[in-house]
């Protein structure tokens, strides 16, 4: 099956020299939910910007649902919506108006687009406001403003490039709503983000760029997989009569009702409740200390350096990204 | 090219051009009033309190001389104005953005943007030509001279203010040719007096001046009169159309100014 992106070898060298990728690789799958994830100054945004020709590559190929950048350009841009990081939308226009607007940059008659314009403003709650001008709008409605304009060409391929940043929780799990059911209606995703939840909630195929490079490339479970040690809190009901010293597990006591214990792969968490069974420990309620995916990411792109415990052989840049078509 | 792209492209465009249009409308307290004040006050001083004891200009009555040019003057810099300005504002708020990821072909941008500046520039052009029937009576010689020179100088002066706002990377970059170069040459460009009042030296030098041309073949479709053949301003207006879209095409096809 045609992949909804295919990249090969693409480098970027900017006019002062700066080499923000240095020749990457990377495959979505048609359908996908795809995060790509890296520090700041990793390589992300230049590779958006290439995909949408905004920015100049310097060599290697992009292939949009089988379209060459290089020599299908007009095909490559109908099959993709931006929403870029940035608010990139006239300030003094009405809203309506830059979402049928764009829709003609496209070539969709006025008719059209308004009532194209109606369906995603309605969709992310907008619809009250299209005759206000954008400045007038909160933050979080600026980034659904950017949503309905991606898509009201009706892209097959969705990029949006950090949407929920800024956005209070409640908007940012409606989002999430919305962004899966698009995705389950058929359109891939690609998805950058530096909420970290945000990725493994929605997305399940992964890469992660840093320095200019892949340095990992798979789907979110082969990679949560890869996970030496997570580490637990526990809240305890009642103080605990004493702390099982001799256990299999790693138990700390951070205060009179709170332990920390940390479960390497191969544990089960039934082990750890048996142990605080027979030391009378009851728990209230269990936590993860910090989220899964954040931990690996700090691990994998700390210093650039791929951790010992990761090794490419365990699942590297080799996969192939599950299939969700 | 299958018709269906025509189409989609013609909406394209369509769309940029309305666009623009409501861009000015929206703002016409900054971008058609001014022009219209300022040349209203051209008409009172110039043409009523000074140009009285001128008397006349090459037979005509100095008010009925300088209709013509101030009209032209108002064209030009509203035509230059807008664009250069929309333009900018686009790179500025990277609204620009919004085109250069859709299939729009440049030429298609070009054309959006610069008809755009020649519906402001033809609407103040209008307002003028309005506010100086309160001092001058419509004189109409050869109406499709007039439309098509007024026409063609407005399509060049958006060309240029278009890679003017390609270049600017600053509010002052669209501020300098505006004030250092089309207001002087536009003053010198027989807006105000008949170049064959000019000493030889200056005549020559003038006749350099492409902004002369244009008035030139516009006084000729309002009055009559003119100090060059008309088919040579023609010819020197297309020629910097054609230089012009060419040099803005290579810009936007190049991405200079647009994209990394």
């Amino acid at each position: 099956m045609t992949p909804a992106l295919e990249i090969r070898g693409l480098k970027k060298t900017y006019k002062n020299g700066f080499q923000a990728l240095k020749g990457i690789d990377l495959e979505v799958a048609p359908g996908s939910f795809f995060a790509l994830l890296g520090p700041n100054g990793a390589g992300k945004s230049t590779t958006i910007g290439i995909i949408t020709s905004l920015i100049n590559k310097t060599a290697g190929t992009v292939k949009v649902f089988g379209h060459d950048l290089d020599t299908d350009l007009q095909a490559v841009k109908r099959s993709i919506g931006l929403v870029p990081q940035e608010f990139n939308f006239n300030n003094f226009e009405p809203i309506g108006e830059i979402v049928v607007n764009q829709a003609g940059y496209y070539g969709i008659p006025r008719n059209e687009a308004w009532e194209r314009c109606e369906h995603y403003l309605n969709e992310l709650g907008l619809w009250e406001k299209r005759k206000d001008m954008a400045r007038t709008l909160s933050g979080g409605m600026k980034r659904r403003l950017m949503i309905a304009r991606a898509l009201v060409h009706e892209p097959r391929l969705l990029i949006l490039d950090e949407p929920t940043a800024g956005v209070d929780i409640e908007l940012r799990r409606s989002m999430w709503d919305f962004l899966t059911r698009i995705n389950t209606d058929g359109r891939s995703i690609i998805l950058t983000t530096h909420y970290l939840e945000e990725a493994e909630t929605l997305c399940r195929n992964i890469a992660i760029i840093d320095d200019g490079g892949i340095i990992e490339n798979t789907t979110m479970k082969q990679l949560l997989a890869k996970l030496e040690t997570e580490t637990m809190v526990l809240d305890l009901s009642e103080p605990p009569p004493g702390i099982p010293q001799d256990a299999p597990l790693a138990l700390r006591q951070l205060d009179d009702l709170t332990l920390e214990v940390d479960i390497r792969r191969g544990q089960h968490l039934n082990d750890l409740f048996r142990v605080l069974d027979q030391a009378g420990i009851r728990v209230h309620s269990m936590r993860n200390k910090s989220n899964r995916l954040e931990e690996l990411f700090l691990r994998m792109t700390r210093n650039g350096q791929t951790p010992s415990h990761l090794t490419p052989g365990a699942g590297g840049t080799s996969e192939q990204p599950e299939n969700q078509a | 090219m299958s018709p269906s792209h025509l189409q989609q492209y013609w909406t394209a465009f369509r769309t940029i051009v309305t666009k623009e249009v409501l861009r000015f409308a929206r703002i016409w307290v900054q971008t058609i009033l001014p022009p219209v004040i300022t040349t209203a006050l051209y008409f009172i001083i110039f043409g009523g309190l000074i140009g009285e004891r001128i008397g006349e200009m090459e037979g005509y009555r100095y008010m009925d001389f300088i209709v013509p040019g101030l009209i032209m003057l108002a064209v030009i810099t509203n035509s230059y104005s807008n664009v250069v300005s929309s333009f900018f504002g686009s790179k500025f708020q990277r609204h620009i953005e919004e085109m250069l990821v859709s299939p729009i072909p440049n030429s298609v941008i070009i054309l959006g943007f610069v008809f755009g500046g020649v519906a402001r520039g033809l609407a103040v052009g209008v307002a003028v030509l309005l506010i100086s029937l309160f001092f001058s009576p419509l004189s109409v010689h050869n109406l499709p001279v007039m439309l098509v020179i007024v026409l063609m100088t407005s399509i060049l002066f958006a060309l240029a203010g278009l890679i003017n706002g390609v270049f600017a990377r600053t509010f002052d970059d669209i501020a300098i040719v505006p004030t250092f170069v089309l207001t002087p040459l536009t003053y010198l460009g027989g807006v105000f007096y008949s170049v064959s009042l000019l000493p030889e030296f200056w005549q020559g030098l003038s006749m350099l001046n492409p902004i002369l041309y244009m008035v030139d073949a516009f006084r000729y479709g309002s009055l009559g009169h003119s100090d060059f053949p008309v088919a040579l301003s023609f010819a020197i207006i297309a020629g910097f159309i054609t230089v012009l879209y060419s040099v803005a095409l290579i810009l936007l096809n190049r991405g200079v100014g647009i994209r990394s």
